[in-house]
């Protein structure tokens, strides 16, 4: 079976029945092992302390925040080039956890921010950058919810999600191009980590915990917005067959 | 385990980003649940996605 068949959205719930327990326990031992050595193995840095476990948490919200929003593009070029039955769906359903994980990068950054920096928020490139795309995430969002027609918002967010896709490079680089008060990448870099590894793998661990996560609620998501979709078309056709005189229901994308 | 001095700060994460988690985990059970119970008030209306036993046969 070709990849391109898990396009119908039956096909598809199969696969995330399947896959789901295995996604899940797969990641619930990550969490446990990423939260063990990130609470008990990993040392204490030795200018910031203790507080340094803010990291374990900081650093995979804030890559899985620009990782969501990646998917997002993606399935917007998909909705938008091929007018993939399911690449809406998961543009859609992404929008929520990529704007939860963001919440996070941003709160715990400001946590972390506080007795490193001596200040819970400052404007500079990278938290700005940042706000900007909680923000872009909570306008998508409504944007789906104030159009009527799906197919229509889909397109619409579809051009939005690839407009905003501009803030990525913006968030990546800022503390490259702008003199910012947060640090350069210390992880992802040409050179390799400038982090010791006794503090890197934790740091890994959870990474991994985090990005598992994602894809469960992201299926879950999915599965919920596919249900949706057939129950919204269900009660168009009984509406239209209560009122023969009434055009007949428009059929639903990835229903 | 010892936090040091900005442990309320450690705390305060550790603690958001659990209930950030479980904001996520209820939201995509309680939004199955209510999916799951929409399509099962349609079947019991009569109304589901399967094709009428005469409009499946007449398309053979």
């Amino acid at each position: 079976m070709a990849f391109w068949d898990y396009a119908n959205p039956t096909r598809f719930l199969r696969l995330v029945q399947v896959l789901l327990p295995w996604l899940i326990g797969l990641c619930l031992l990550f969490f446990a092992v990423g939260l063990y050595m990130s609470l008990f193995i990993a040392p204490e840095d030795y200018q910031q302390g203790a507080t340094v476990r803010i990291m374990y948490l900081h650093v995979p919200a804030a890559w899985l925040c620009m990782m969501c929003y990646s998917v997002m593009t993606l399935s917007s070029i998909g909705t938008l080039v091929w007018k993939h039955p399911l690449a809406d769906v998961s543009a859609k359903s992404a929008a929520p956890i990529g704007a939860a994980f963001t919440f996070m990068a941003l709160v715990t950054g400001s946590l972390w921010g506080k007795p490193m920096w001596g200040t819970y928020w400052v404007w500079d490139a990278r938290l700005t950058s940042v706000l900007v795309l909680l923000i872009m995430y909570l306008g998508l969002m409504t944007l789906w919810r104030t159009m009527e027609d799906q197919i229509k918002a889909g397109k619409a967010a579809a051009v939005l999600t690839l407009v905003g896709a501009l803030n990525l490079p913006i968030i990546k680089f800022s503390v490259d191009w702008w003199n910012t008060l947060h640090q350069p990448a210390s992880v992802i870099r040409m050179d390799g980590p400038t982090i010791h590894p006794d503090l890197l793998w934790p740091l890994v661990i959870m990474a991994i915990a985090f990005t598992l996560f994602f894809f469960v609620i992201h299926l879950m998501a999915m599965r919920n917005e596919i249900l949706r979709r057939r129950v919204r078309n269900l009660r168009m056709r009984a509406a239209a067959a209560s009122h023969p005189g009434t055009a007949a229901a428009t059929a639903q994308p990835a229903e | 385990m010892d936090l040091g001095t900005h442990a309320s700060f450690i705390i305060a994460s550790y603690g958001l980003c659990l209930l950030t988690v479980l904001a996520l985990i209820a939201w995509v059970r309680v939004d199955k649940a209510y999916q799951e119970r929409s399509l099962k008030e349609l079947a019991d209306q009569g109304i589901s996605r399967a094709r009428p036993e005469t409009e499946s046969k007449g398309a053979q």
